[in-house]
Formats: structure tokens, C-alpha cells, sequence
């Protein structure tokens, strides 16, 4: 039993060892002192490329145009999955079913038919469309909405059906019923599912690269500069979204766990 | 609290039909509450209760017919527009609220003031007995708990009717007798008028003050518990409420039938002819040893011969059976003398009741 126990233990370690690994290669060179133009060889330590982090040329610029269209995106698509997974939950309409696979689609499509596709499709219409920024952003929305309808889409299947009838007995509108009861109900699912989305958004590269023209998110930033040099600011930044990253997945354990607590111990 | 006739119904529905594709749920019902009334809809599953009580919500629109609250016609009306509240079956409370919240959540769609609101909420939680349980979250308290917060959140509002849908059905047994005249008290102290829906004879017969037992969408009788027990009007509805003899038979003449066996019994034949069934209650039959001249044909009494064939004692009587030529009969014979006298198994014997205590309904083509 107890032999069994520590082999389980070490195997755990290990694996989690195995995952961390990379990740901790990458926060470590991001204190790496270079002596050429790229950071592969471990020289010296400094803070320097954390206090300098914007030097690279370019950079920050690609830095900003990530957040901007992660945020922008993530917020359109959380409006539009919602109303959209409302439309499949609670209405029945002419081609309800296949909304219901479509949505999918763009979840199981490999990035770079996607990406493609795309690029194809924008291409064609020059007269609309600019292939720069709003071009990525319409690509973001489109596989971010896809996890946002799948996430409330089962929360909504999840609650009775009843309390939004409740509502409406008690005198609420359906505007009203919305904003005090369905809403909050469902706005925990819709968090969840932005914040992947968000993630995704900042992570991509592969459509981002079809249909960015000229622009440069971070992906794309440094899949260009890696040709010419690594500069170990790229570590700096990518670390940095890493502690986020890890910060907001402990707030959230331990939002959870407090509300879980309050539910059950005040009596 | 019942007002007189002369004032307008709370619930008037006038041939209400409604369908679902295929399948008709309710087929042309109509019927009356009048005020203060507590009002039943009994019927086995599928009946359409539900169906019937969610068009007078609001929460299904009919496929004919008319639904008035008070004087005016709600059909097209959302719920939110009717002055009517429901206990839902899942009780439905807000999860995210607390019970307070809970039942402040109709006065604050109505606008009512603050301070006001909540004297009202404290009131009644009081009512229900749940005054000290308005910070706690729903998931927080038992399931009776949760059913009269359910029902607290509804009566607040002072609603012209009060819609319940089998709120009782997810207690223990205990739990819901005790309900039941909880209920039936709290209805009167506010005296608003509720319409109850159930599958549980012993439910309704409990609580209401007029029952509409109901079958395949229509509704076979309409009355107080007491006619529909005493006289009821259909072998269904004798089957329903409660335990009946049934004993094919014809009609003999304005005040006979002859039974299956050659007997020939008096009953109020209420204008019917040909085939019919004579019912009559278990615990409306005497019983003693055949040939005993006591029990005999004493003033008229319809009399019938059989054999017992099981004996149970149940403690408030015990159950005979006795078979007939006529089929099985069930009587509940009275244990005045801690049961004694009842006939053993086996031993012939003279099943006797009263006239009045026989009723006769069709024949029962459609059983169930
Ligand atoms: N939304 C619906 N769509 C289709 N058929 C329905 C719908 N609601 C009810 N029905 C059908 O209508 C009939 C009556 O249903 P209803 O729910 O009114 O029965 P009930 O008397 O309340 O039964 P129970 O005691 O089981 O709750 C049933 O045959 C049911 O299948
Ligand atoms: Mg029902």
C-alpha cells in the first residue's frame, strides 16, 4: 500500500514536472543576459530585460494590438454566443438543429483550413474589407463565439426551466426576467467562457497569420523577429502572461471555494 | 369565506381546447371558481391539470375556448399582465437570491415602497412560519421549507387566485398531511382563492371545497367532495375517489335494476336505461351469517349472498372479501366489538345496504 502510494506520488511529479518544464526554461531565460542576438545560451542573470521589457522595436506595439483585439473580441463574441445559445435553448425556429452542429464547426475546422479560408474570403471582398486589424478581429470572434454558444448553451440546459416562468408570474417582463434572473444564472458560465476565449485570442497564430496584412499581434511579432534574433524580452512578456494567467485561475479556485463555503456554513 | 353566487366568478374558463400537434391535452373544459373558493382539479397522470392550470397562468395559450379572471378575458395576456400567482411543483425558487429576496421579488415589480415591503415580506414569513429564515439562501433549507417559501413568495401579492400544482408533491407522507391543513388554514386566514391541482383523491378531498375530477382532458364531475364521494356519477369517478363495489346490472324500472344474477335492487336510477353498474361503498354494507332473519331483507335494504374469502384486520375496520356471483365485493366492516363478529373465511353470508347508499353510474366501457 504505501509502496504504491509513493510510485503514485513520484508519477504525479513527474508528470507535472514534465508540463512545467518548458515553462520554467521560459521564465528562466527571461532573466538570460544574451551576449548575441539570440537568448538559447545561459550567460548570466539580470532584471535588465524585465525593466527594459519594451526595447525590441515593435513589441509593445504588437502587445497592445493583441490586448485590444482579445478584449474587443472576446467581449462582441460573449454578447453574440449568448444570444445565440439563448436562441437554441429557449426557441424553436426553422433550422435550430443545424445551428446547433454549425456552431461547432469552427471548433473542429483545423486552424489553417480556417485561416485560409479566410484570407480567401477577405481577399475577394477588398471592396469591405481592409485585411489589418478588423480583419483579425472578425476571425477572433468567429472561433471565440463557437466556445461561448457550447458553454452557456449547457448552463442553460442545466436550470429549470421554471424559474424563468416564476419571473414572469411574479409581475417581471421578459426584459426584466432577463436582467434578474436568467443573467445572473448564467453570467458564471459566461465568465468562464470569455476568459478562454480571451486566452485563445492572445494565443493565436496560425488564422491571425492568414488574415493579418500588415498587423502585428504578439504570436505574430515574434514568429517574425525569431528569424533575425530572440530577444529575451519575448520570454519577459511571455512569462508575464503566464503569472496572469496563473493569478486569475487561483482568484478564481478561490472565489469558488469561498462562495461554496458561504452556502454552507452560514446557518 | 365563500361569497355568494350572485358575485362574479374568479376563474371562469368557457370550452377550453387546447392541443399540442397531435395530442389533445385538454378537451373543452369548462368550469367556475367563485370567490374564496379552494378550488381541486384531481385526475390521474396525463389528464391535463397542468396543461389546464398553466392557460389560466398564462404560460400556455389555448387552442379554443375562453379564460376570464374576474371580468376580464386574459387570453393573449402574458403572465406578468395576470393577477394570478403559481406554487410551481419544483417550487422554483431563485437561487441566487436570498428567501427574503425571494419573496420581495413580486412587490418590487409592482413598485411597492420599500418600508412597506418589508413589513409585508416579515408578515408573511411569519405566516408560514418561517420568520427568522429570510437571510438564508433557498439551497439552505428542507424541502417543506422551500414549499412554503414558495408559497409565501406567491401570496404576497395578494393575487386574485392562487395556482398550485401538485405543491405537496414532493414531501413524505407526513410532511404532506401536515401541509394539507396548513395550507387549508393559511387559505382561509387570507382568503384568496386557490386552485389546486392533484393526482391524490385523499389530497383533494382534504383540502378542497368543490373538486372537478378530471379524465382525458374533459372533466367527468364537478362538486364538493362529500356528492362526489356519496353519489358519484360515472364508474370512473366512483373508481377514483376512494374504494367502490361496482355490479353489472339493468334497468328494471324508475327505481330498480336487476342484477346480473337475477337480484334486484332499488337505487335512484336518475332517468337512465339498459346496461348499467350499481355501486355502492365498502363501508355501507353490512354483514352477518347467511339466513340470519336480523339481518334479512330489513326494510327494503338491497341484499346480496357470498362467501367470505379473505379477512384483514386494518385497525380502524377490517376488510371482507366476499365473492359473489356478481364478482368480488369489499366491505369494510366496523370493529365495535375489536372484530369479533366478522364472519371467517369461507363461512356464507348476507351482504345488506340501504338504498340511499346506492348509486348508479354507465357501465364502465372505457376502463382504464
Ligand atoms: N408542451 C407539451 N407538448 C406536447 N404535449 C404536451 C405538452 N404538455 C403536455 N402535453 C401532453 O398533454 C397531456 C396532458 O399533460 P398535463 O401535463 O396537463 O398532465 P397532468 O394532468 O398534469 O399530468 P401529471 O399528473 O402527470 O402531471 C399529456 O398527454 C402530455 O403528454
Ligand atoms: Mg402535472
Amino acid at each position: 500500500m504505501r509502496v504504491k502510494h509513493h510510485l503514485l506520488t513520484t508519477y504525479a511529479m513527474l508528470v507535472i514536472g514534465y508540463l512545467m518544464l518548458p515553462i520554467a526554461v521560459v521564465i528562466l531565460f527571461s532573466f538570460n543576459e544574451p551576449e548575441g542576438r539570440f537568448n538559447y545560451v545561459w550567460q548570466g542573470f539580470t532584471f535588465d530585460n524585465w525593466a527594459n521589457w519594451d526595447a525590441p522595436i515593435g513589441l509593445r506595439e504588437s502587445m497592445i494590438t493583441s490586448l485590444e483585439i482579445g478584449v474587443l473580441s472576446t467581449v462582441v463574441a460573449t454578447i453574440l454566443g449568448t444570444m445565440i445559445a439563448l436562441a437554441i435553448v429557449r426557441h424553436h425556429f426553422r433550422g435550430r438543429a443545424s445551428s446547433n452542429v454549425l456552431v461547432f464547426l469552427p471548433m473542429s475546422t483545423p486552424e489553417i483550413v480556417l485561416g485560409a479560408s479566410l484570407l480567401a474570403l477577405f481577399i475577394q471582398q477588398t471592396g469591405i474589407f481592409v485585411i489589418g486589424f478588423w480583419t483579425i478581429f472578425i476571425a477572433h470572434v468567429m472561433f471565440i463565439v463557437s466556445y461561448i454558444v457550447v458553454t452557456v448553451k449547457a448552463r442553460l440546459i442545466g436550470f429549470d426551466r421554471h424559474l424563468e416562468e416564476a419571473a414572469a408570474d411574479l409581475g417581471a417582463d421578459e426584459l426584466t426576467t432577463f436582467r434578474k434572473v436568467t443573467f445572473p444564472l448564467i453570467a458564471p458560465a459566461m465568465l468562464a467562457a470569455s476568459l478562454l476565449g480571451f486566452a485563445l485570442s492572445i494565443d493565436d497564430f496560425v488564422i491571425t497569420y492568414f488574415v493579418a496584412g500588415g498587423e502585428q499581434t504578439f504570436p505574430v511579432y515574434v514568429w517574425g523577429i525569431a528569424r533575425v534574433a530572440t530577444p529575451p524580452q519575448v520570454n519577459v512578456v511571455a512569462s508575464a502572461i503566464f503569472l496572469v494567467a496563473i493569478a486569475v485561475a487561483l482568484g478564481n479556485v478561490l472565489w469558488q471555494y469561498r462562495s461554496s463555503r458561504r452556502q454552507r456554513g452560514a446557518a | 369565506m365563500v361569497e355568494t353566487s350572485t358575485a362574479t366568478a374568479d376563474v371562469t374558463l368557457e370550452s377550453v381546447v387546447k392541443r399540442f400537434d397531435d395530442t389533445v391535452a385538454v378537451d373543452g373544459i369548462s368550469l367556475e371558481v367563485p370567490h374564496g373558493a379552494f378550488f381541486a382539479l384531481l385526475g390521474p397522470s396525463g389528464c391535463g391539470k397542468t396543461t389546464t392550470l398553466r392557460m389560466i397562468g398564462g404560460f400556455e395559450e389555448p387552442t379554443e375556448g375562453r379564460i376570464m379572471l374576474g371580468d376580464e378575458d386574459v387570453v393573449g395576456l402574458p403572465p406578468y399582465k395576470r393577477d394570478v400567482n403559481t406554487v410551481f411543483q419544483s417550487y422554483a425558487l431563485f437561487p441566487h437570491m436570498t428567501i427574503a429576496e425571494n419573496v420581495s421579488f413580486g412587490l418590487e415589480r409592482r413598485k411597492v415602497a420599500r418600508s412597506e415591503l418589508k413589513g409585508r415580506v416579515r408578515e408573511i414569513l411569519e405566516l408560514v412560519g418561517l420568520g427568522q429564515f429570510g437571510s438564508r439562501k433557498p439551497r439552505q433549507l428542507s424541502g417543506g421549507q422551500q414549499q412554503r417559501v414558495a408559497l409565501a413568495r406567491a401570496l404576497v401579492n395578494h393575487p386574485r387566485v392562487l395556482l398550485l400544482d401538485e405543491p405537496l408533491g414532493a414531501l413524505d407522507l407526513k410532511l404532506r398531511k401536515q401541509m394539507q391543513l396548513e395550507l387549508k388554514r393559511i387559505q382561509h386566514e387570507v382568503g384568496i382563492t386557490f386552485v389546486h391541482v392533484t393526482h391524490d383523491q385523499e389530497e383533494a378531498m382534504t383540502m378542497a371545497d368543490t373538486i372537478a375530477v378530471m379524465n382525458r382532458g374533459r372533466i367527468e364531475q364537478l362538486g364538493p367532495p362529500q356528492d362526489l364521494y356519496e353519489q358519484p356519477g360515472t364508474a370512473f369517478v366512483a373508481g377514483f375517489l376512494g374504494v367502490s363495489n361496482l355490479l353489472p346490472g339493468v334497468i328494471e324500472g324508475p327505481n330498480a335494476v336487476r342484477l346480473d344474477d337475477g337480484t334486484i335492487v332499488s337505487a335512484h336510477v336518475s332517468g337512465r336505461s339498459g346496461a348499467v353498474a350499481v355501486g355502492v361503498r365498502p363501508e355501507k354494507i353490512a354483514i352477518g351469517p347467511a339466513g340470519d332473519p336480523a339481518i334479512g331483507a330489513a326494510r327494503g335494504s338491497n341484499v346480496l349472498a357470498g362467501t367470505v374469502s379473505e379477512t384483514a384486520y386494518i385497525g380502524v375496520a377490517t376488510e371482507v372479501v366476499v365473492e359473489t356471483q356478481l364478482g368480488v365485493v369489499h366491505v369494510f366492516a366496523q370493529n365495535i366489538d375489536s372484530g369479533r363478529t366478522i364472519p371467517p373465511p369461507r363461512s356464507s353470508v348476507t351482504l345488506t345496504w340501504s338504498p340511499e347508499s346506492t348509486f348508479v353510474v354507465d357501465r364502465d366501457d372505457s376502463a382504464d
